[in-house]
């Protein structure tokens, strides 16, 4: 018999979590140089700007001694180390600077702007998600089938189409064309001050306000975009789900399954899927915290008022602290959900679980 | 002995890159009442190709074709996809090579063995978790209600075995083909499985299908022994008469068993012989 | 006519011998077999004719093109839909997109080009050193790699161009600094696969230096996985390079980069929407190209990596 099997009950439990503890040790130490390592890039781009922050404050005509003394309330003569544990203090309590072009701090800007980008990106991904998943089972159980085919041809769409120009497109057609859903924008402006923004996720807060034609307003305005979004995700969740379930079906225990009695059902779902699930869960990760990056350019077709557009029109007003406290906020999200994806993979798969 | 399975003339192809079909199992002939079988060859031979044919098990681009297959006089060539797979596990089980990779590292063993039962039982949970403890007990393992909740990779390679073993038969199946089931296994946990199966099948009465490519393992172990070499069964013999094998190929893997004070040198090579494929 | 077809089949042989009497017609043959692998894939034949058109338009362009990319006239030509005159219509500007497009073929095979030979050699030298080295040296390497990969390569190369300044140079400085990582680690991969080989002993044992192991002997074998993964990539590339002019961060006007092309464009999509739509098929037929084009070498090369 193992070793597992046959050990004490408590000696066996506590190797268990050390080597648990001694994992998620290693990860989140990653997790935290990753982070750092965010962090000095962004801190990096700050210093190569050729904007002189100074000058940028005072004018090109004050005197030098004022000059000198804003130079050292920036704390931009001490040695660039000291400069960057200052950053860095600075930036974990959310303090990003002020934007120049709303005058507003940049951590305010972001609270009021990223629920938007939420919205439109969670609902890509439930659409992505929830067609891609089942499409790439399919398509795996009948191989060279109509599915198949789909999955193969929707993947090098996806792959090959530029987001924003298929935006612009579906704009003409849906919106200019048809009038099937509403234009740019999250909600008409009719609606725009008939209901508190609670949450910032207008569809919450409509239905929260009982709003219903508000409701319908904004979700006309949200499903373009995020089918738009979600025709992305969904690319790339099904063809991986696709070769995820290939590779399960092909595996000696759904041969057992089958010899069992099983369902076809029954071992697609319960068995292969299941199975499939585990690498599953980091590949919709990827591709949420993908169409937050997609949303950048998304965003900017549909002038809707999310992050991606703020970091946008920041860029194009050279508004430097508002960009790099959007780039930190995304590259945080990116990193937060690595470490949801890692944690969730440990609890699907038993073998690398604690118990 | 009332006859359980009859295989006639039992071929399975399987397309190549071209087109072409290949047969790996080239008219196979035998039955089966409630007694042990034997069915021996080198890898590639076709036995297991034939054990899971039996059971409806071949991957769908090949092609199987046979003068006669009936189980318990059921035809099973003519049975829809629905009517065979309720017979795999309730009337026909089967026991894999290596635990490892036949058990669903995802699913508690326990559930594993529910699952079976509850796929051609109406059992509710509690009943059916009762039934799967006896089971386990039944397989000789210590301590059932503990083993129930841990998943594959927490069990060595025999108590996996066991499991597999309490899995296709807690449907109580008349007949069981076992694929290799003690070759991945340490050899001093091979025998404690095989007498777990032994006593089992000859408990509850059940005809056995005993893949291996062992003979004196299946020599000590079954009733009768089918010998296959490429796709064809060359011999047929009583275990019991072992020792009067005919066929040149039998009697090469019959020469291949050590012996106790016999002189083996140079080692006895398999010498094969390509008419014996016609 | 029968001499014609004794050499080919004789040359066939040669190319396909199992006994090669050199190192070339070792290699020579290895090519040939790839290229067999490579052009039963119809798909991806389809991609190169793609490339090779897109390379003969950009170098034909001033032929190529009916009219000036860049001069148009404003009081007749202005906004026309497509017709016999201006097949793909004209901009806001009166310039026919058709020649802005054909001209903006260049700007795009430049950025793929020069984002490929800046990326690749890092990521390569970055991969072959971690993986030889090992060690610390490894861990720190690979950590910044992983940096760099945790980051999102749009938004990140936004940021570059932001400190940078926009411009075509910089968001080619820009792109190729957020897509080295995935070379790297694939060049650590192969490797690791590599390193405890007999014949890097051997070159070991010779008293040859890291440098040279690296360089002479590690690297050419990391070179074809890495090709391959460029390749799919360029189409990565093409986008993101398209994504930064249309955000009006790449190419500056009056260049026709496409995807300026369609940031121009998107003024006047709703009613003029030839001006859009034209240069984004454009990019999407090119970055289609290079996708059948990397999944056909993929294929050709590492047979089990397909599905």
């Amino acid at each position: 018999m193992t070793a597992l099997f046959t050990d004490r009950p408590g000696g066996r439990t506590s190797v268990r979590l050390r080597r648990f503890a001694g994992a998620l040790g290693r990860f989140l130490g990653a997790v935290v140089l990753t982070y750092l390592g965010l962090l000095a890039v962004t801190f990096f781009i700050g210093r190569v700007i050729p904007i002189d922050p100074v000058l940028a404050i005072v004018g090109d005509r004050a005197p030098e001694h004022v000059i000198q003394r804003v130079r050292e309330e920036l704390g931009l003569n001490l040695p660039l180390w000291k400069q960057f544990v200052i950053y860095l203090g600075k930036v974990l309590q959310g303090d990003f600077g002020t934007s120049v072009l709303s005058s507003n701090p940049v951590m305010q800007d972001i609270r009021r702007v990223f629920p938007a980008t939420l919205e439109l990106a969670t609902l890509g991904t439930v659409i992505g998600a929830g067609i891609g998943i089942p499409l790439g089972v399919w398509a795996a159980v009948r191989r060279g089938g109509i599915a198949d085919q789909l999955v193969r041809v929707m993947a090098l769409i996806g792959y090959s189409v530029p987001i924003f120009w298929l935006g612009l497109m579906a704009l003409v057609v849906f919106y200019a064309r048809l009038g099937w859903v509403g234009g740019p924008g999250r909600i008409d402006v009719v609606y725009e001050y008939t209901v508190t923004p609670w949450s910032g996720i207008m569809l919450l807060d409509t239905a929260i306000a009982g709003e219903w034609e508000a409701f319908a307003n904004a979700l006309s305005h949200l499903i373009l975009p995020a089918s738009l979004l979600g025709y992305f995700s969904m690319a790339y969740i099904s063809r991986m789900t696709r070769s995820f379930m290939l590779n399960e079906l092909a595996q000696e225990y759904i041969v057992t399954a089958r010899a069992k009695g099983l369902s076809e059902s029954r071992i697609i779902w319960r068995h292969a899927l299941r199975n499939a699930a585990v690498p599953l869960v980091t590949v919709v990760a990827l591709s949420y915290a993908g169409l937050l990056e997609g949303s950048v350019l998304t965003e900017t077709v549909f002038a809707w008022p999310g992050l991606g557009l703020y970091i946008t029109n920041s860029l194009q007003n050279a508004d430097m602290n508002a960009v790099l406290g959007g780039t930190i906020v995304v590259g945080s999200v990116f990193i937060g959900l690595n470490l949801l994806s890692d944690l969730l993979y440990r609890t699907l798969d038993p073998r690398t679980r604690a118990r | 002995m009332s006859i359980l399975l009859d295989v006639q003339n039992l071929k399975v192809a399987f397309p190549n890159r071209d087109g072409d079909y290949v047969e790996a199992v080239r008219g196979v002939s035998f039955a089966l009442g409630r007694e042990r079988l034997g069915i021996v060859g080198e890898s590639g031979s076709g036995k297991s190709q034939t054990g899971r044919a039996i059971l409806g098990l071949t991957a769908p681009q090949a092609r199987v074709s046979a003068d006669r297959l009936t189980f318990d006089g059921i035809d099973l060539l003519k049975a829809s996809p629905a009517e065979r797979r309720a017979l795999r596990g309730a009337r026909i089980g089967m026991v894999l090579q290596d635990p490892k990779y036949s058990l669903n590292p995802v699913m508690n063993v326990g559930n594993q063995i529910v699952e079976a039962l509850q796929a051609h039982r109406k059992v509710g949970d509690r009943e059916a978790r009762e039934q799967a403890l006896a089971m386990l007990a039944a397989v000789q393992i210590d301590r059932p209600a503990r083993v129930f909740d841990l998943y594959p990779h927490e069990v060595s390679g025999g108590m996996g075995q066991r499991v597999m073993i309490a899995m296709m038969l807690i449907a109580e199946p008349d007949l069981l083909i076992a694929d290799e089931p003690t070759s991945a296994l340490d050899v001093t946990v091979q025998l404690q499985v095989l007498s777990i199966l032994d006593r089992l099948v000859a408990e509850r009465g059940m005809g056995l299908i005993f893949i291996s490519h062992d003979l004196r393992l299946v020599s000590s172990f079954c009733d009768r022994v089918l010998v296959m070499y490429a796709g064809r069964v060359v011999e047929e013999i009583a275990a019991a008469d072992l020792g009067a094998a005919q066929h040149a190929y039998t009697r090469g893997l019959l020469s291949c068993l050590p012996r106790l004070g016999e002189h083996r040198h140079p080692l006895p090579v398999l010498s094969r012989d390509p008419e014996w494929a016609r | 006519m029968t001499e014609i077809v004794r050499t080919e089949t004789s040359l066939r042989a040669w190319l396909m011998s199992d006994r090669p009497q050199s190192r070339r017609q070792a290699s020579l043959g290895r090519l040939y077999a790839g290229w067999r692998t490579f052009a039963r894939n119809r798909l991806a034949i389809v991609g190169l004719a793609i490339i090779v058109a897109l390379v003969l338009v950009a170098i034909f362009a001033d032929a190529l093109a009916p009219y000036s990319p860049y001069q148009g006239d404003l009081t007749r030509t202005r906004l026309l839909p497509p017709s016999a005159a201006h097949w793909l219509g004209t901009d806001d500007q009166g310039r026919d997109i058709l020649s802005r497009i054909i001209h903006g073929s260049r700007i795009t095979l430049l950025v793929v080009v020069l984002v490929a030979i800046l990326a690749a050699p890092i990521g390569l030298l970055v991969g072959t050193v971690a993986g030889y080295a090992g060690g610390w040296i490894d861990a720190a390497l690979m950590r910044v790699t992983d940096i760099f990969l945790a980051f999102p390569r749009l938004i990140l190369a936004l940021a570059f161009v932001a400190a940078l300044g926009p411009g075509i140079e910089n968001a080619v400085i820009a792109i190729a600094l957020t897509s080295w990582p995935p070379y790297a680690r694939i060049a650590r991969a192969e490797t690791l696969t590599v390193r405890r080989a007999d014949y890097i002993a051997a070159v070991e044992l010779m008293g040859a230096s890291s440098w040279r192991i690296v360089f002479r002997h590690i690297m050419p074998l990391c070179l074809a996985s890495v090709i391959v993964r460029v390749t799919l990539d360029m189409a990565g590339i093409i986008l993101t390079a398209a994504g930064l002019g249309f955000l009006g961060l790449g190419a500056q006007p009056p260049m026709p980069e496409w995807g300026a092309l369609i940031s121009n464009g998107r003024l006047y999509v709703l009613d003029q929407w030839w001006v859009a739509a034209a240069p984004g098929a454009a990019i999407f037929i090119v970055s289609l190209a290079f996708n059948l084009l990397g999944d056909g070498l993929r294929d050709a090369l590492d047979p089990k990596a397909g599905s």
